[in-house]
Order: structure tokens, then sequence, then C-alpha cells
């Protein structure tokens, strides 16, 4: 399988996320305002902070141990700060969020 | 030998000429400077934040006595010059006569003041100088009525500032629509929407037939029938140059005195400039030429070559909140197209009109930001057709430049206008910079840019900050974040003021530049609407940091530390042993002893704080708030009950207030002390809020800091029981709730208020009385234990992972 459910859209709070457990590690997965979802590493380049808990605006998300900004499109880390975080592919399909695990399992191979 | 220079008028105008002047020839006049008013010259731009009570006139003197003493200038202030003798070279005055070589007249302008019955009362003003200024502000409380007459750009300054004050205001405009010179009926109708907003009524298409009143004003009819009542008359119709002495000297005068390209008039050795004069039968009546004819008068005068062209000027309205912005020509006619741009929901317009490939003329309501760049297209005459398609949403647009407001000042040309009053363009101000002027101040010594409307001041400290990259240090009340131009007073203040009361509605009313702001500012605008509308607002759990959202405090790798609350920090057995035991269970990695006299459960991860808080609560503790901007500790000694030394019972005031003020969310963390005797043992005097017992009564102290600052506590009041204790500090807390910017400890507030002024308010029964009814009104919603909201079995699912893909993805 390549698009795993991982619950539904109402279960991440508007401007909020949630995580899931991989075996690659924890991953963020954002609602924004305007209710699209984006999924990336669950890990701030920085210092290791939970980006899942971070204050998620527009689509950024601000980390929440030392407010480095990162894209929730891109990953790329925002204004000054050097870095990125990886994404991945996330889609809504009736009110489910589905994660693509091909890039997940690419990361738990290598 | 200097040669003689009389000047007829110390306004705008003359005080510029003067400056250049001396800047040129400093020896080459020996000068008499004649004004009626009886002072020097000030910023008459800025009568309107004076009217408001945003300024001081002290604030607004340009030049007083001391400057022209300091340059040997001769100043007979609130003596009228009556008449002029050409064939003898003098002005004739009150004392004497005096002799000139060179003979400059700026007496500016009067009110034109309507032919209508009652124009005469006492009440009925206009809106010229500090007099007027002065008779506004005296009658404009709360309660007064006052009717402005004529809705310009100066009617409606003065109908803002009176409003401002309190005053019912309604402006009666005999024109279809507000500002028909410098607005399109749109614009204006935003203009009117927003005035109305404020309080201020309008009236369109008014004619006022008479000013009723018998000893003074009383009220204002108009033909359709319509009476206002009246306390104050404001008549802002217009003005005419102030020409009397000219004509009397038979100097060639048609709407003003004539003066050719280089400020003479038809007499060789008499000069005029400003309001009062007519060159190539056009009148001026904003700053901007009349500073450019200063420069030429003065040029002359020092016998250097200077003509005077006239240049097209553009109009913003100083009235707080209101963005407009409007340049160049743009009435309807042939040939002539419009690009427009309407957001009525934000309240925003813009009207572009163009001829053939040129801008003509650019009205903006609501967003203005691009005004100056909107202008510089108009004045060079750039070929926009290139860019027509995206023209309207600015320089932002053109190119890849992105909307950020430095990267637009930074793509203007060196030549492109910063300071409209002042014509100084960007490449003068660089220079300057670059030349040492390093502060705001300086740049407006050395360039007077921003210096006369200040309207620019925003664009000039980004050029500044351009120019000086890290070096700038901006004005010392930043904007709340970069989302916004407004500080947090300005957010607070309009906040209330507009009712608004969510955080969607708060960064649409004022304009917020992002979509959903940021990680500074929603929290900040989260505990605003929380501290002043506790019925309404429903609080906003993303848009608070982790720890708040969390109500625990996240650790460096991720995991949680759990902090039960211990009233006054006194524990008991059964409470110790449930502790124990939840550290055990929950394999908590750290118990440690706080400074606040309770005990730290550290390294509890996230999914296990709903079972860890439920365990506490079984045995009856609730959230310490150790995470909150809100009240953390009250700190106690063992006071009467058991110290030798205690004057009064210290551990059981302590919990009573800690009772009644947990919960309560603050703009910053709050930590109290109580001391049952001088000895001070509960160090009260360095918490935010310190109460130290005496054999007489209480000693309650403010202000106090022991982290990144070390401060003592400042006295707020003594009083007998621990009732006016209790009374004092809720009323304290709620003061500083309802005034403080988002995370301001208390002592950095009180350095910004004033202690007196902290003490005038508590020291007040009814105020004292009101802010603690306000308090116990939010903590009657407020105080509430998050621990068991969150604890609740079916809230549990959502600290734990939302799905768990670990063999899934191994597959």
């Amino acid at each position: 399988m390549t698009w795993a459910d991982i619950g539904a859209l109402d279960d991440i709070p508007a401007q909020g996320a949630r995580v899931v457990k991989t075996a690659a590690g924890c991953v963020a997965v954002f609602r924004t305002a305007d209710d699209r979802v984006f999924a990336m590493a669950d890990q701030c380049p920085h210092k290791g902070g939970p980006l899942s808990e971070g204050i998620v605006h527009g689509t950024s998300v601000t980390c929440p141990l030392h407010a480095w900004v990162f894209s929730l499109e891109s990953g790329e880390a925002q204004g000054p700060d050097a870095g990125a975080v990886a994404t991945f592919a996330v889609r809504i399909e009736a009110g489910r969020i589905l994660l693509d695990m091909r890039r997940l399992a690419r990361r738990v191979a290598a | 030998m200097k040669r003689k220079l009389v000047i007829i008028g110390a306004g705008m105008a003359s005080g510029r000429m003067l400056e250049t002047l001396l800047d040129m020839a400093p020896d080459a006049y020996d000068v008499t400077l004649f004004n009626a008013e009886p002072r020097g010259n000030y910023n008459r731009l800025m009568l309107s934040p004076v009217l408001s009570g945003e300024k001081t006139y002290e604030e607004i003197v340009t030049h007083d006595e001391a400057w022209y003493a300091a340059r040997g200038i001769e100043t007979r202030f609130g003596e009228h010059v009556v008449r002029i003798d050409r064939a003898r070279q003098v002005v004739i005055s009150a004392r004497g006569e005096t002799h000139y070589d060179k003979l400059v007249i700026a007496t500016g302008s009067a009110p034109f003041i309507l032919p209508v019955q009652g124009k005469d009362l006492p009440g009925v003003v206009t809106y010229r100088d500090l007099e007027d200024t002065n008779a506004m502000i005296a009658i404009a409380r709360p309660g007064a009525k006052a009717v402005v007459i004529g809705g310009g750009l100066l009617g409606l300054e003065a109908a803002a500032g009176m409003a401002a004050r309190g005053a019912e205001v309604v402006v009666i405009h005999i024109m279809g629509h507000l500002m028909e010179r410098q607005l399109d009926p749109s614009a204006g109708y935003l203009l009117q929407k927003d005035l109305e907003r404020r309080g201020i009524k309008v009236h369109c298409r008014g004619a006022t037939k008479a000013i009723l009143g018998h000893d003074r004003v009383e009220a204002v009819a108009l033909d359709d029938g319509t009476v206002y009542g009246a306390d104050l008359v404001c008549m802002a119709v217009g003005i005419r140059p102030e020409v009397r002495l000219a004509n009397d000297a038979h100097l060639e005068v048609g709407r003003g005195i004539v003066v050719n390209d280089q400020m003479t008039t038809s007499d060789p050795a008499i000069h005029a400039l400003g309001e009062c004069v007519e060159h190539n039968r056009q009148l001026f009546g904003l700053v901007a030429p009349l500073y450019d004819q200063a420069k030429v008068l003065a040029a002359t005068l020092a016998g250097q070559a200077a003509a005077f062209r006239p240049v097209q000027t553009a109009t913003k309205l100083k009235v707080t909140g209101v963005d407009l912005f409007s340049a160049g020509d743009f009435a309807e006619g042939p040939g002539r197209e419009d690009i427009v741009f309407r957001d009525p929901g934000r309240g925003i317009y813009k009207r572009l009109v163009i001829e053939g490939d040129r801008l003509l003329g650019a009205v903006m309501y609501g967003d203005t930001a691009d005004g100056a760049w909107f202008f510089s297209q108009i004045k060079e005459g750039s070929d926009i057709s290139a860019m027509r398609d995206t023209l309207i949403f600015g320089p932002g647009f053109q190119g890849a430049a992105p909307a950020d407001p430095l990267a637009a000042v930074a793509a203007l040309p060196p030549e492109a206008e910063i300071c409209g009053c002042n014509g100084v363009c960007k490449g003068r101000i660089v220079t300057a910079i670059q030349g040492g002027a390093v502060t705001l101040d300086a740049v407006r010594a050395s360039t007077k840019a921003s210096a006369s409307c200040g309207t620019c001041t925003g664009l000039v400290e980004q050029v500044m900050a351009l120019t000086l990259g890290g070096g700038f240090k901006a004005n010392a009340n930043p904007p709340l974040c970069k989302c916004t131009d407004h500080t947090h007073e300005d957010v607070r203040r309009l906040i209330k003021a507009g009712a608004m009361k969510s955080i969607p509605a708060v960064m649409q009313e004022l304009g917020w530049k992002t979509a959903g702001g940021c990680a500074t500012c929603r929290p900040a605008l989260n505990y605003y609407l929380i501290a002043d509308w506790p019925l309404d607002y429903r609080d906003d759990r993303q848009s608070r940091f982790v720890n708040e959202r969390n109500h625990a405090n996240i650790q460096k790798d991720g995991t949680y530390s759990v902090v039960p609350r211990m009233w006054g920090g006194v524990t008991t057995p059964a409470e110790l042993r449930a502790i124990a035991d939840a550290a055990d269970k929950y394999k908590v990695a750290m118990v440690k002893v706080t400074g606040g006299q309770r005990i730290d459960l550290l390294g509890v991860r996230k999914e296990d704080l709903p079972a860890i808080w439920a365990d506490l609560n079984d045995a009856g503790m609730v959230s310490g708030h150790a995470y909150s901007k809100g009240l953390r500790t009250v700190k106690t000694c063992v006071g009467s009950e058991f110290c030798r030394f205690g004057t009064q019972d210290s551990t059981g005031l302590g919990i009573k207030l800690e009772k009644m003020l947990w919960g309560s969310w603050t703009p910053a963390k709050v930590k109290l002390g109580v001391s049952g005797c001088p000895r001070n043992c509960a160090e009260a005097t360095c918490k935010d809020i310190g109460v130290v017992c005496v054999d007489s009564g209480y000693e309650v102290s403010v202000a106090g800091a022991a982290g990144m600052d070390v401060r003592e506590t400042l006295p707020l009041c003594k009083v007998a029981t621990e009732a006016e204790v209790m009374e004092a500090v809720a009323a304290f807390v709620q003061l500083y709730r309802e005034n403080a910017r988002y995370l301001h400890r208390i002592y950095k507030w009180v350095d910004k208020v004033g202690l007196d002024w902290c003490q005038a308010q508590i020291a007040d029964p009814a105020t004292r009385r009101a802010l603690c009814d306000r308090f116990q009104l939010s903590q009657s919603i407020y105080q509430v234990d998050p621990w068991a909201e969150h604890a609740k079995p079916a809230e549990r699912a959502k600290w734990a992972a939302l799905a768990d893909l670990t063999l899934e993805a191994a597959e």
C-alpha cells in the first residue's frame, strides 16, 4: 500500500497538529485555518524541538523551543535561519487524511 | 554694512525661509520679524494632534524666542504692522516706523467666514492657530456638542480631534461627499463610514443658513430645515490669502499678492511667500510648495539665481486610524481610464487614473502603503504600459520584488520622494545617514524629512533600516510584530474602541499584513481579547504557546513537567503520598522542590499528562499553572500561627490570596509573597506583589523582580485589614491585566505608567471597587482547573499520537 489512512480531518484542530508514529520517526500532520493538511518530520533541525507543538500561522509553523519558522509547503526554514525539514505527501479524501508511505519507507530503508 | 530685512509674519514658510537664508548668507542682513500672533513659529500641521491630545504645544514649536535671539533676530511678536510706506521704505506698527532695504510679506491666509447670521457669536471659531485649538480643547468635553462646518482636510481633522476628546461632533459639508478636492465619491463614502463608526455624524449637501444663539452659540440651522445643537461651531470652509497690507500699499494683487518666479512682487524691494501669494494665477495651501517658495526666496535674498516651479502634491489626512492618500489629477475626462480595486469588507479602495501610458492620479483608502510609489510614478510621468495589468497592486508585484514593505522601499529609486511636505527624496536621506545621521531625530535635523506632518516617519525609518542594516535601532515603541504597523498600545486601545471580539476581527479591522498572524501576535491578541471581553470571547487554544496549550512546561527533550498547586506553600502527608505515587507510576525522571514552595515532577510524556493529572485531581490537587502568563505562586512564611516574631497570619492570608487569584490570565507571570513580619522570610519585597505584615496592619508593595532584573518592590498602599489587602491586590492585578503590554512583567509596566498613577487608581474607592468587580467577573469564567477539563476520558485520546504506523512502514 502507498497511502495510509491516519485519521479524520476533524481529529486535528484547525491551526493545529497531531503526531503519527512511524518506523522512520514521528511525523507531524498539520491542519491550516483553511483546512489544508501538510506532513513533515516532527523534529526541528535546530535542537530537535517537536514542530507539532508549534503555533500554526498561514502555511507556516513556529518551533515551540526557539521560534524557528518553517514553511509547511516546502519544509524550508524561513527568515534568517537556515535548514529544512523533510516533508511528506498527504491528502484528504472523504474527510479522511491519507499519508504517502513511499517516501517514509525509503527513509527507513536508507 | 548689513542691509535691513523686515519680515511680516512668523509662519512655517517664513520660518523655513529664514533658516535657509541664514545657512546661505548668515551675515547679509539685520533681520526684524513681526508676528501678529504673540509667539514664534510652530508646526501648524501638528495642531490636529494637539487638538486630539496626542501632542502638546511645546512639542510642535519649531522656532522659539531663544532660537531667534541666538541668531540676532529682533522679534516683534504680538505687534501688528498697520501700513507699508513704499516711497520711504518703512513699515508702520504700534511702536513706530521700521526701515527696510528688503521687505518680505508672509501674512499667510485668513479663514473664510460664511456671511451668515450669528457668525460673530461667542463659541464660533475657525481652525488656523493655537488660540482656535485651545478654544476647541476647552469646550470639547464628553457630552459637549460641536458642529464643524466644512468637510475638507481641516474640518475633518478638527472634527476627529474634538471627537477624540469625547465631544459629540456633527460635520456639515455643502458638497455631495467629503474632501471632494482630494477624493472621489467612493473614497469619500468610505471615509464618511469610518468617521461615523467613530461617532462623528456627517451631513453632506448641507448648506448653513444661520448660527443661532443669544449670548453665545446654541445651534446651527441648515437650509433643509435641520437644526443641530452646538456648544461650539468651528468654521473650516476654506481660506483666503491675507492681502490687506499689500492692497493698501498698491502692490499688484489678484486673489493673492502677485509674485514672479523669484518670489518678488511688483515692487522690487518687496517679496512675498506662503499662503498670501499668487503665482501664475495659482494659490498655495499645502506645505510642500510653501517650503519650495522659501528656498527660492532665500536664494533671491542671498543674491543667487533660483526659480519657483510648483510641483504636484499629495495629500494625507492626519486622523489616527484613517488611512487615506490622494495625489495628482483624478477627475474624469475624455481619454482617461480608471483602474479600480475594491474590497469593501476590509474597507479598502484604490483608484488609479490613467491617460495613454501615463498615470495621472491615485486615490487610496484603507491601504496607502504604496502611495509614495504611485506618487513618484505620477511625478516622473513613467510609462506604465508594461505593468498595467498589475499596476494597482503596487511595486511589490512589479518584477520579482516581494510584498515585504522593506523590499518596496528598497526598490524605490534614489529620486523617489519620501517626505512630501519637505520634498525630500530617498537619495538625500541615504546621503544624510551615510554622513552620520543615524537616529530619526538626526535625519530630521539634517534633511527635514518627516519633520513636518510626520506621516512619512515609517518610510524614513525603513530607509534608515535599509541603509544602516543591523545598526539601526527602531523607535522606542515598535509595532507589535511584523504583521502590523500598530503598537501593542494601539492594538489594545483599538480592540476596546472598536469592540473587536475575535482574532480574525482584529486582523481584518486593523489591516493585518499576514494571513493568520504569527507566533508573536497571536498569543498577544488572544490575551488582549480574554482580558477585555471575558464574557464574549472564547480562548483560542491554537493561539497559545505550547506550555499554555498543554498546561505543562515543555522540556528540551519534548517531555513535560507537572506542578500541582500547593496553596501558600502548605501541603499535607496525603498530598505528598499522592505526589510520590504519581512520580513512581509515571516514571518521573526528577522530583524537585521549586522556588515557589511546591514540587515539580519532571520528564512526563505528553500522552501520560491526562492520566497523571487525573491521579493528582483525585487527591484534591489542581494545576499549579507553573507554565502560564498568569498567577504562579504565593510564597508565605509561617507567620503568627507558629513564629515567635509573626505579627499577622501571613500563611492564611497567602492562601486566601492564592485562592482568589488562581486561574487568572495576566500579561506575564505574577508571583506574590506574604511575610509575617519585617524580617521578610517570604522575600515578599522582590515579588510582583508583596505583602509585609506589621503590628498595625499590612504594607502592600508592587513591581519587584528577581530574574533578569532585580528590583525591590515599591509601596502601593498600607491597610489595616486582610479584607482591604484582598481588595487592593485584586484591583491592582486587574489594572495590570487591562493596561499592560503582553509579556511585560509588572515592574516593566509600572516603569511605563508610573507608580503615582497606580497608587491613585487604587486609592480612589470607586475605581478600586470597579476594578475588583471586573476581576471577579473574569474569574467567574476563567477560574477553572484545566487539568480536570483535559483529564476527562473523552479528551484523553487527543493527547496521544493520531496513528501508529511503525509496523506498516516496515513492510
